[in-house]
């Protein structure tokens, strides 16, 4: 089940092409996949038996997660956020609990040979007439062990108990607050008022024993047959957690104080006897342990791994989680808020050593190898954070030669050495979807200067390799300045772990443009100082300078000062560059503002580029400048005066941060808040900003676009094409430029013969000017051969992957602006069609991106055709060479501007957006190039944990070990297994065999 | 009364030198500024002084700058007198011989190149009316009401005409909620209203536009369901030729139609535009004016109508000369658009459009200097838009050769 919009794709109306037989790019619904780390992750559970991690966010999905390529998404109707998850032990079933105290129950069903994330259920508790609402506020959820029980402890100190799945309340069976209260000791302080459930646990090894863990401290351990509490222990602090360990002798819990206490089961004289009570980093007044794990091994001491409990004054700031087996302590210092962990357990039942720590944190997921010497992080196949630094741009390559994919590979092998060799430990689920048909690269600049490479073949997208362009440059940060080695003896002893680092060095390293060539390996990357590097892919390490060659954009125009930030400073001195992308070339433009447009003709060997003061070509063989012009109008005094993105990148940023000041301080845990107050609070709040909005109306200023306008020199656009510039019976290379107000450059370039291509120079001739007399951004430019069809791309046609364009016809050349779509001819530039889209429905060009539409009935027919992305949030697809609408889609909602802004398309008809600030949604216009999740769970074939019945344990696995019965004796055998094992349900309904 | 001998002014600023042409001929005489008399007077002296007592004549003077404005009563005659410095030129033409050639170069005013023509043509049907004011087909329209018989008398349709000149469209808008009747009773949907005007825009001068007024179209596509911004960006991106449907705030000036097809007449018809529009567009559309009756005169020819003056986008070849782009040539000559020739001839001589002559609004010699410089078309020069283009292209380089 994914998470896809209502709305259903038209049948295109019948085309006037008259090629158009076969419908290429209707879809029956939308395609879309998530890729990334969930935004705003608040809960995290694991089912062993399973092996499926389910995560919940604020916005109310729910995203499960097993072998890579299994993966699930489930969306809440309410808009509320996910405050626990719990998998029914031994079932398929999950429930999840809102933050408007409503509990859901979800189950993976096989359908149709793949499983798919339901609803089957919701349930809220319902308290006695009059009761106020904590009575029935949830604080803790306790999924028993035989798959039929859910304990509820609420805010008001009960625990409701209810039957699962279908939630049917027990009353009978629940303990209230008064059953318990009865049984406290007269001497213990506080009696009085118990304060809210806070943990709930089972005996491991008596499911009938369940530990109710109250806020104020006091701890009961209570029988569910009998309805008595056994035992009470009174602490004196705040009660965090309580974990009951494996052997079921020992009770852990854990307090606001920073301190864990251990007890001992079962001696109820002895009630104040504390085994073992400990402050880890104490002395000083400590932060709360929010939760404490304690796991044994086969040999040896267990392993304790508890998180918080820093010293609130040095380090309150930290999110740690200490680890401690044998001599081992460590704190795992991560760099965002924790949510939760857990342990994966190693052997058949998942119940022997535990091989790896699980961790979510807000930004990230990190797993660490237990069995490894020095714990190393094991990398994540999925849910990689994006946004590590935060995400400046990003780019596309399709169908990426195998050559190329294996270099890139075995460079991106030699940076992950640091990373555990340990097989990813969660492995539920089978993935059924077929490989992918191409090898597809997505390519993703961020703030700190690097490029990330990801797989994003599939469903999964795993990062490859990446490039960093820092070290061309002299910046702020102190290479010695390495917050990972704490010095020896540190106490805590501090262990950086996780990638996620929002803060950049530099600004101005953020990367801007990106364009890869595919058969070359050569890569350029710009940036948001006017930088430029050209790359080469190189299998060996290289020592080398990178010589700058700074152009001056301006001209030598007169009286125009730059305002904004300085040109990066080139290290003079060799930099040894890793194996992989290395920099040989480095262009500087002089303004320094950011680069607006980028392009790399790989078989000419030039780069192109653009900022907001002009354009330049750069031969990267001889690496000299082949041309330059300004763009800037002369009495354009914003582009002079600053850098554009640096005003917005601060204003975001600073609006970033305090969201995430924001953001760690409501601390989810911590629901015992009157919500009911606090919404009627916001609701007020709205009600005047609404009023507020009737009073001031938002007006809209109707006025011409001007000519003077502000940016108009800015270049959106740069283009490469071999096409019919000057004659129609000579062809030769030229470039496009696309300006912000409207205008279109064309320069004729002359290339030396081959043979002579590193003496002879390359020039550029201007040849042709169009201004658009609607003055609209100029923001894409296409030639089209005699055929109508794009132009192939450089050496596309030299490696035998494309058809050579006709060069016999005429050739057209398409303007896209934001308002509208213009075919001119070539030579001579008329007027030839146009499509005014603006003019029509209002809505202006975002994005634009050519595709290939491959028929999904003839495996050979395909068409190409235009994808853009309005401001409007809707997709179109727009004929060539006649420029004419096909489909329409509403992709992404209109208020989501960064969204829009980050959607790239390629070139099969699918495309990547960001859906926040770490994860990019994929959709597909395309019927042939589809991605989807396709993977099958099947319900665990029940094996209980619980010594007393390994017996029948082992009977559950014979089971498994008989060949599948079809339907019908499953049935049998499921009453058969039933009468065996008493009330407990072995099998569920929709077990079936599906692997068929 | 030295009426044939040169006064030099310098000498005399009491009086006023009149240079007075009428054909070939010139005369020259002085009035006293102080005391200019009466229009018929003076119409009598001209008679007089070119000796053509019995000749219906057309009066026209040069003002300061370089603008034709016709002499026709006493309060433009007066204007004249007081605003000639020191030269009082004067054009006379007989009225049976009046042509309409003028107004191609009434730009040309740079140059303070003799006008070759003028402005004032009688009206047949009347003679001598106490007030002559020039006649609509005179001026450059600025603004009209058009559709008016395939419209509810309710809405109207405005056409603003920005033909490249500097003057802001000048209006804003805004999100609101309007009342509409569904059988289901009244129902509160939420519409585009008029916000604001401009002073001195031409959305105010026109005087068709007004605060409040809701927007139900925009070159003929319903805004309904459209946002704010969505309305905003169709508008500007249809500026050069914005055709507005608007309901207005105040219904008691609404055009009340006479019947018939004596309507028809007197509208223009916004039909081919939005059709055009139409037929660009992949999917149905509702075309509001799909069906405009056959017996409407268009009394736009479609050239003008499409004038769409963004189409003429400026290529400059290398070493070669710019020139404009003309739209689908097949469909409609752009070649004859530069000159607005067709604006002249448009209306037969029955069409009173008091609304366009209205948005005029100055008589001409009104103390508004440049208003009869909008009424004449600019001709054959390029608009000023586009002049500013040249002037910025020229700064750049090797390239333009303009």
């Amino acid at each position: 089940m994914t998470r896809t919009e209502e709305t259903v794709w038209q049948d295109p109306p019948v085309s006037t092409v008259p090629c158009l037989t076969v419908p290429v790019c209707p879809l029956s619904r939308p395609q879309s996949v998530e890729h990334g780390f969930p935004h705003q992750p608040s809960a995290l559970s694991y089912s062993p038996s399973l092996q499926l991690l389910a995560i919940g966010t604020r916005s109310g999905a729910i995203k499960l997660y097993g072998a890579p390529g299994v993966e699930f998404v489930g969306l809440h109707d309410e808009n509320a956020a996910v405050t626990q998850v719990h998998f029914l032990p031994h079932q398929v079933e999950l429930v999840t609990l809102l933050d408007d105290n409503s509990l859901h129950m979800w189950t993976l069903r096989a359908h149709q040979g793949h499983s798919e994330l339901l609803e089957i259920g919701r349930f809220t508790l319902t308290g006695p007439p009059g009761a106020p609402p904590s009575v029935t506020r949830v604080t803790a959820v306790m999924a028993h062990s035989s798959g039929e029980l859910l304990l509820l402890g609420t805010e008001g100190g009960h625990v409701f108990i209810v039957e699962v799945p279908g939630f049917r309340e027990l009353e009978e069976r629940n303990i209230s607050l008064d059953q318990v209260a009865s049984g406290v000791p007269d001497n213990y302080i506080g009696r009085r008022n118990l304060e809210h459930v806070e943990a709930l646990q089972e005996n491991p090894v008596n499911p009938n024993q369940v530990i109710i863990g109250y806020g104020r401290g006091l701890i009961v351990i209570c029988d569910l047959e009998r309805r008595c509490s056994l035992q009470h222990i009174p602490t004196t602090q705040q009660l965090e957690n309580v974990w009951w360990t494996e052997d079921g002798h020992d009770i852990l819990s854990s307090h606001s104080d920073g301190s864990y206490c251990q007890w001992i089961v079962g001696r109820e004289d002895v009630n104040e006897e504390v085994e073992k009570s400990d402050i880890p980093y104490g002395h000083f007044p400590c932060k709360a342990i929010s939760k404490i794990v304690q796991l044994p091994t086969q040999e040896g001491p267990p392993f304790l791994m508890f998180s918080g409990g820093m010293p609130r004054a040095s380090y309150g700031d930290r999110h740690c989680i200490t680890v401690i087996h044998r001599k081992t302590h460590v704190a795992l210092d991560f760099t965002s808020r924790i949510i939760d962990f857990f342990a994966v357990r190693d052997g058949p039942q998942h119940t022997g050593d535990p091989s790896a720590l699980v961790v979510l944190v807000e930004e990230e997921l990190v797993v660490i190898d237990l069995q490894t010497e020095g714990w190393p992080v094991i990398q994540t196949p999925y849910l990689v954070p994006l946004h590590s630094s935060a995400i400046t741009c990003s780019h596309h390559v399709s169908t990426i030669p195998l050559k190329l994919w294996e270099r890139i590979i075995a460079a991106g092998d030699l940076q992950k050495t640091h990373y555990s060799k340990m097989q990813w430990p969660i492995t539920g689920g089978q993935n059924l979807a077929p490989d992918p048909p191409q090898r597809d690269l997505l390519l993703s600049g961020h703030e700190d200067g690097t490029v990330r490479f990801w797989d994003a073949s599939g469903v999964c997208l795993h990062p490859m390799y990446k490039l960093s362009t820092a070290g061309v440059f002299h910046t702020d940060a102190d290479p010695n300045d390495n917050m990972n080695q704490g010095s020896e003896g540190e106490w805590p002893p501090f262990r950086k772990v996780g990638c996620f680092d929002p803060y950049s060095d530099d600004p101005r390293l953020g990367i801007q443009k990106i364009h890869l060539c595919k058969y070359s390996g050569y890569l350029t990357v710009a940036g948001t100082a006017g930088q430029i590097l050209v790359l080469e892919l190189n299998d060996e390490a290289a020592e080398q300078t990178v010589e700058a060659n700074v152009v001056d954009l301006l001209q030598g125009q007169e009286g125009f000062r730059w305002k904004g930030h300085t040109r990066l400073d080139v290290r003079d001195e060799p930099v040894l560059f890793p194996p992989g992308f290395q920099p040989f070339s480095l262009v500087q433009c002089q303004p320094p503002a950011v680069v607006t447009a980028l392009n790399l003709h790989s078989e000419w060997k030039l780069v192109a580029f653009g900022t907001s003061h002009g354009f330049g070509l750069f031969d990267y063989q001889q690496k000299n400048t082949v041309l330059v012009k300004c763009t800037l109008n002369p009495s354009d005094q914003l582009a002079l005066e600053g850098p554009l993105s640096r005003v917005k990148s601060i204003k975001k940023s600073l609006r970033q941060s305090f969201r995430r000041i924001r953001c760690s301080r409501v601390s989810l845990r911590k629901h015992h808040v009157n919500n009911a107050a606090k919404l009627q609070e916001a609701n007020a709040r709205l009600e005047v900003e609404l009023a507020e909005m009737e009073l001031a109306p938002v007006q809209r200023k109707i006025e011409a676009r001007p000519s003077d306008d502000s940016f108009t020199g800015l270049v959106r656009t740069l283009c490469f094409a071999d096409t019919f510039l000057s004659d129609s019976s000579h062809n030769s290379p030229s470039l496009w430029a696309g300006t912000n107000g409207g205008g279109v450059f064309a320069y004729m370039l002359r290339l030396p013969p081959l043979e002579h291509r590193a003496e002879e120079a390359v020039t550029a001739q201007p040849a042709k000017e169009i201004q658009l007399m609607h003055r609209a951004p100029v923001v894409g430019i296409v030639v089209l051969d005699g055929h109508g069809s794009p132009l192939p791309e450089p050496l596309e046609v030299a490696h035998d992957l494309a058809r050579s364009p006709d060069m016999q016809g005429s050739h057209h050349l398409l303007v896209i602006s934001e308002e509208q779509f213009k075919v001119f001819t070539l030579p001579k530039v008329s007027a030839k069609m146009k499509l005014k889209l603006t003019a029509i429905d209002g809505s202006r060009v975002r994005r634009v991106g050519v595709a290939w539409f491959g028929s999904s009935r003839s495996e050979d027919y395909g068409e190409s055709g235009l994808v853009i992305l309005t401001n409007q949030g809707d997709l179109h697809v727009v004929s060539l060479p006649t420029v004419k609408m096909q489909v329409q889609h509403p992709c992404i909602r209109r208020e989501d501007v960064s969204g829009i802004a980050s959607c790239v398309f390629t070139k099969h008809g699918q495309g990547f957006y960001l859906i926040s600030p770490s994860e990019f949604e994929r959709f597909s216009m395309s019927t042939r190039c589809l991605v989807e999740p396709r993977c099958l769970v099947e319900a665990p074939l029940h094996r209980s944990s619980s010594p007393r019945r390994r017996p029948q344990a082992d009977g559950g696995s014979s089971a498994h070990r008989t060949p599948r019965p079809d339907s019908e004796d499953s049935e049998v055998l499921q009453e058969i297994q039933k009468s065996l094992e008493g009330d407990q349900m072995s099998f569920v309904g929709n077990n079936v065999s599906a692997v068929a | 009364m030295n009426r044939n001998q040169r006064v030099p002014s310098s000498r005399c600023l009491s009086a006023v030198e009149v240079k007075s042409k009428f054909g070939a001929e010139f005369r020259r005489f002085s009035l006293d500024r102080s005391k200019p008399g009466r229009f018929d007077e003076f119409y009598g002296l001209l008679q007089h002084v070119h000796r053509i007592p019995n000749v219906e004549l057309l009066v026209g003077y040069a003002d300061v700058h370089g603008d034709l404005l016709p002499i026709n009563n006493d309060d433009n005659y007066h204007r004249a007198i007081t605003t000639a410095s020191p030269l009082l030129r004067l054009f006379l033409q007989r009225k049976e011989e009046a042509d309409y050639t003028f107004g191609t170069n009434s730009l040309t005013r740079k140059k303070n190149a003799v006008l070759s023509a003028v402005l004032l043509r009688p009206d047949t049907n009347k003679k001598k009316p106490p007030v002559i004011i020039s006649l609509p087909k005179d001026f450059r329209p600025v603004s009209s009401i058009i559709d008016v018989d395939i419209l509810p008398e309710s809405h109207r349709r405005v056409r603003l005409y920005k033909h490249g000149q500097e003057k802001p469209l000048g209006f804003y808008i805004r999100d609101g909620s309007s009342v509409r009747v569904t059988p289901q009773g009244l129902e509160k949907v939420p519409g585009i209203f008029i916000s604001r005007m401009v002073p001195g825009g031409l959305a105010e001068s026109t005087g068709l536009l007004a605060v409040n007024d809701e927007v139900l179209e925009v070159n003929g596509i319903e805004v309904a369901g459209k946002s704010l911004d969505q309305v905003t960006d169709m508008m500007i991106a249809n500026s050069h030729n914005l055709i507005i449907t608007v309901k207005p705030a105040n219904q008691r000036n609404n055009v009340v139609r006479s019947g018939g097809g004596g309507g028809g007449a007197t509208s223009g018809s916004s039909g081919r535009s939005s059709d055009s529009g139409a037929s660009y567009y992949g999917y149905s559309l509702q075309s509001a004016t799909a069906s405009v009756p056959s017996h409407i005169i268009q009394n736009f020819p479609a050239g003008e109508l499409e004038s769409d003056e963004e189409d003429e986008d400026l290529v400059i070849e290398a070493g070669g000369e710019a020139e404009d782009i003309t739209g689908t040539p097949s469909d409609y000559s752009m070649a004859s658009l530069p000159r607005y020739q067709p604006h002249l001839n448009l209306r037969p001589p029955t069409t009173t459009s008091p609304l366009a002559i209205d948005a005029n609004g100055t008589m001409p010699g009104s103390s508004s200097s440049g208003s009869l410089s909008y009424a004449i078309a600019p001709s054959g020069t390029p608009s000023p838009e586009r002049g500013t283009d040249r002037r910025t292209l020229e700064e750049e380089g090797t390239v333009i050769t303009l």
